[in-house]
């Protein structure tokens, strides 16, 4: 199959979705690639790179268009790209089919093949090709960028010969891919940085890119992980305890980063303008959401405006675009993923198999048909949380009521195993002569101190005490030496070999723990 | 040398006995306590040799010279891994030498109450004093021998067999003759039979058949428990070893021997208490051998064990910043310590916390992993129990787990009719990402299914753990 990529013709978009590397991985896949000249100029990528790698450069984007089996672009295709359209053509890029059912009929009309790069569904086989993600993360840390570009100061606090300077305080609102991307590039800049989102769930993944949580006190917290990671409206009353809290935070953040969106709805408003009004001037806001129309009430799209009192809000929608070699690059690799699927005997036949979750939930139009929205996969996206068991604190009065019946219970089995014990020895004193009772004493006194002192013996010298305790109990030896004076030869014999073997058991088990113990050392 | 002499270096042995056991709370008091025991055992076994009840003394010094030349053979030839086998070795010595003496006390009565009353004032030693003992003293004397020479031989034949399983000369699983634990019970019953003849004048026939009986108890006892209850195995002979040396101390009236022998005797039972506290089962379960039985089909256990190789484990390590390793009896196996060193040596001379997590039951012997990593050189600092590093876990990034598996098997906490189900684990799981090194796709000791393979942050790191580790150890920079 032929797979071309042409030149974006989107204003301002630099991204191409073929690389000279992801060419080379298509070429192995058994494809043959096309590239419209001049495509890959804006990303860094010269029409040379690719013919260097045996990709056919073309002049024109029609005579692509006529060409090519599989178009892979970036942006949903314009009007004039439409027209060139063939009957079982297809093409690989972003859709947006919610936002755009027109466009989903022309492709119908024209029988031509559209797999929309936004609809991969989010399941694990899948993040390899999930377009939305990586395209995410460098938003998010694009962002952080865009920030610092427009922020007077330092990230990190620093204590110079000339001054101090405090450290910036950074709010990132929605941590989603690029939410969680733009709390990791402030941290590492030495940021201050702060982080919400409406799923209490993502508290640990914002605490493990170094970032605070912000804690909103609410019952009811939504479960994110039914809309397949992202985040549903949230009720006006949670609303409007985040927005206090956001107001509460507004003048001690220098950078706002908002990234909260909600699927096939306007951005939702949560930087308000008195908020703006309450930042310090010099301050930034960026606004991911801006082609949504923004989080930020003074957002406008693809612009950087400065608010009355000196904060610079900036509104741009293809941060993306502003990296092209990086987004490219990543672009380009999503698509080699979904054309490797699509290629599943590696021999470029293309094998479009509505069977497949990935492929089915990708594919917006096929065979004339809207295919529009998919059916749910057959594999939950994400597993969902089990809802957390509550354990009851128990109050001073049960912990102490506890207290004295496990006292109480204690006692009495103590009182009675003495009980026992003690009517048990006054059995054997009645009957054994005075000689046997002292030895008696001596021996359970030696069990309680045995057990008073291996108590507290460590873990970890579990091995030497057991070396120890051996050579100790090597003792018998004892026994052997008061007998080998007999007059009995059977008997002096028995007992020389028992003094040979108790000597080994003796040397051999302090030698050994002595070799051991020796080991042990500190760092 | 008078009695109160001898008396007094009791005395001080026992306290020396006693200092030495406490000063094991500690790894560097440890150092000092081993000195304890070697002085305690010195003084008593000069001030018996040099007291006037002791003949033959050539004999002795042949013997003690021979004997400490082959225990200091031993000691210094054995590997560290080998530590397990050689103590339940050691123990069979105890054991035999107790089984000995017993039968050197019943023959010394019978030639004693042989002779008339004059010449006993011209015996000495063991002799002297049972010819002072009266009827219900001797009596009271048939009960300490027979009880001494009973756990004595049961410690012995148990110990070999304990010994061969360890050494792996002997397969290691639980067999048991047909009949099973009918067969242990019968001949316990049959030597209190044996017993009650003997107590009543029967002779030494009586006491020889019951040895023999006993000997079959400590095979078959052994013999039917297996795999990972060995540690439990060999603290528990430990104890008998102990209480069979003061059975003994009882029979000689001899309280240096009661009182060691009631030390080490209930230090045996508190560490077989610990192991077993350890895997959540009671001691008689551990007795009675093999894990208990299911109460319903366990959990079905969903996706695959992926493979990875050393260069994966290599760049996960490289971005780590806290690695946990997790030590299991695989790790002695392959011998696979010194690499274990080596690699904790490099991450942290990156800067990388390195810590290990230490199961109580991992390996063969109480502590055996400790020793193992103290001999390759692992400071013992970073080298934590399981309670003290569980909740580490989840700030963990990376978690290497080197053959280990029931100490490691989520299903004691995750599914309820597990046959480990409530037994601690070291929840390793938690952690970003576990690399399990492991020679191939089987079950651990138990034969259980360890669903922690499955999951979806784990790795499984194939091959022998020495020859991975090494792969491995280049590519750490």
């Amino acid at each position: 199959m032929k797979i071309g990529a042409p030149k974006e013709i989107f204003a301002g978009e630099a991204r191409v979705a073929m690389t000279p590397d992801s060419a080379l991985q298509l070429i192995k896949l058994g494809h043959s690639c096309l590239v419209q000249s001049g495509a890959g100029l804006a990303a860094g990528f010269s029409d040379a790179s690719y013919s260097a790698v045996g990709v056919a450069v073309v002049k024109t984007a029609a005579a692509l268009f006529k060409a090519a089996d599989v178009v892979v672009k970036v942006r949903a295709l314009e009007p004039v790209e439409i027209k060139r359209l063939r009957a079982d053509q297809t093409v690989i890029s972003f859709f947006w089919p919610a936002q755009n059912p027109e466009l989903l009929q022309k492709f119908c009309d024209a029988s031509a093949n559209a797999i929309a790069m936004d609809m991969v569904p989010r399941i694990s086989r899948a993040q390899k090709m999930d377009a939305l993600s990586s395209m995410a993360n460098i938003a998010g840390y694009r962002s952080v960028i865009e920030a610092g570009n427009n922020f007077g100061r330092f990230f990190t606090g620093q204590v110079t010969a000339a001054g101090k300077v405090p450290p910036a305080k950074v709010l990132v609102i929605g941590a989603g891919v690029a939410g969680l991307a733009a709390i990791g590039t402030a941290t590492s800049l030495g940021a201050i940085t702060y982080a919400f989102d409406v799923r209490p769930e993502v508290a640990e993944q914002i605490e493990s890119m170094g970032a605070e949580f912000v804690f909103l006190e609410f019952e009811d917290s939504q479960d994110g992980a039914a809309t397949g990671g992202y985040a549903a409206p949230s009720s006006p009353e949670f609303l409007a305890k985040q927005l206090e809290k956001f107001r509460e935070l507004a003048p001690e953040i220098d950078i706002v980063i908002t990234t909260a969106l909600i699927p096939g709805r306007p951005a939702p408003k949560l930087w308000l303008a008195d908020m703006v009004g309450a930042m310090k001037p010099g301050s930034v806001v960026i606004d991911l959401a801006a082609e949504r129309g923004g989080n930020c009430d003074l957002t406008q799209m693809d612009q950087k405006i400065v608010s009355d009192n000196g904060v610079t809000i900036v509104g741009y929608t293809d941060f993306p675009s502003r990296m092209a070699a990086q987004s490219s690059t990543l672009y380009s690799n999503n698509i080699r993923h979904m054309i490797a699927d699509l290629t599943p005997a590696k021999d470029g036949v293309i094998v479009h198999n509505m069977e497949d979750d990935v492929i089915r939930g990708a594919t917006v139009a096929f065979g004339a048909q809207i295919t529009f929205p998919p059916p749910p996969p057959k594999v939950a996206a994400i597993a969902a949380q089990k809802p957390k068991e509550k354990v009851k604190e128990p109050t001073l009065e049960e912990r102490r009521l506890a207290e004295t019946a496990a006292f109480k219970a204690q006692t009495k089995s103590q009182v009675v195993l003495l009980v026992i014990a003690a009517g048990l020895l006054g059995l054997a004193g009645a009957f054994a002569p005075q000689e046997f009772m002292n030895h008696f004493i001596v021996f359970v006194l030696a069990c309680f101190i045995g057990f008073s002192v291996i108590w507290n013996v460590s873990h970890s010298l579990h091995t030497p005490l057991m070396a120890v305790t051996n050579a100790i109990s090597g003792i018998v030896v004892l026994g052997a030496l008061l007998q080998i004076g007999s007059d009995n030869a059977l008997v002096v014999g028995l007992a020389a070999v028992s003094v040979l073997i108790a000597t080994i058991n003796i040397v051999g088990g302090f030698l050994v723990t002595r070799r051991m113990l020796a080991m042990f050392q500190k760092s | 040398m008078n009695i109160g002499i001898i008396s007094a270096a009791y005395i001080a042995a026992a306290v020396l006995f006693i200092l030495s056991l406490g000063g094991l709370s500690g790894q560097e008091s440890a150092k000092r306590a081993v000195w304890y025991g070697i002085a305690g055992m010195g003084l008593a076994v000069l001030a018996t040799v040099l007291s006037p009840d002791v003949a033959n003394v050539a004999i002795i010094g042949a013997m003690v010279v021979i004997g400490a030349i082959a225990g200091w053979f031993v000691a210094k030839r054995v590997q560290m891994t080998e530590m397990p086998q050689l103590v339940a070795a050691l123990h069979s010595f105890v054991g035999l030498a107790a089984v000995f003496i017993g039968f050197n006390a019943d023959l010394e009565m019978t030639r004693v109450l042989s002779i008339d009353l004059a010449a006993r004032d011209n015996l000495i030693g063991f002799a002297k004093k049972l010819a002072q003992k009266d009827a219900v003293e001797q009596a009271i004397l048939h009960v300490e021998v027979f009880l001494g020479v009973f756990i004595g031989a049961v410690t012995f034949t148990g110990s070999i067999v304990a010994f061969g399983k360890l050494a792996g000369k002997i397969d290691g699983g639980a067999n048991k003759l047909p009949g099973g634990h009918i067969l242990n019970a019968t001949a316990a019953i049959l030597s209190v039979v044996l017993g009650v003849i003997y107590f009543n004048g029967g002779g030494v026939e009586p006491l020889l058949l019951m040895t023999l009986l006993a000997f079959f108890i400590g095979y078959h006892l052994i013999m039917g428990i297996g795999g990972a209850d060995m540690p439990v195995v060999v603290s528990m002979l430990n104890s008998y070893s102990g209480w069979a040396a003061a059975a003994i101390g009882f029979t000689l009236g001899n309280d240096l021997l009661i009182v060691t022998g009631a030390l080490v005797g209930s230090s045996g039972a508190i560490l077989s208490y610990i192991m077993c506290k350890a895997m959540n089962r009671s001691f008689i379960s551990v007795i009675l051998g093999g894990f208990g039985g299911t109460t319903g089909p366990a959990m079905a256990i969903e996706g695959e064990q992926i493979a990875i190789d050393a260069e994966g484990v290599a760049a996960a390590l490289n971005d780590a910043d806290t690695v946990v390793i997790i030590p299991g009896y695989g790790m002695a196996v392959a011998q696979a310590q010194q690499s274990v060193s080596e690699l904790t040596k490099r991450l942290r001379a990156k800067g990388k916390t390195v810590r290990f997590a230490i199961h109580p039951v991992a390996g063969r012997l109480p502590g055996h992993m400790n020793v193992l990593l103290a001999e390759a050189k692992v400071p013992y600092d970073i080298v934590l129990e399981m309670d003290e590093i569980n909740e580490d876990f989840p700030s963990t990034d990376v978690v290497i787990v080197i053959g280990s598996n029931d100490i490691v098997n989520p299903a004691a906490q995750e599914d309820p009719n597990s046959p480990i189900a409530g037994m601690p684990v070291l929840e390793c799981w938690k952690a970003k990402q576990v690399f399990v090194s492991k020679r191939g796709q089987g079950t651990g000791y138990s034969g259980i299914e360890n669903p922690l393979f499955y999951k979806e942050n784990t790795r499984m790191f194939y091959g022998d753990a020495k020859k991975s580790l090494d792969a491995l150890l280049p590519m750490i920079d």
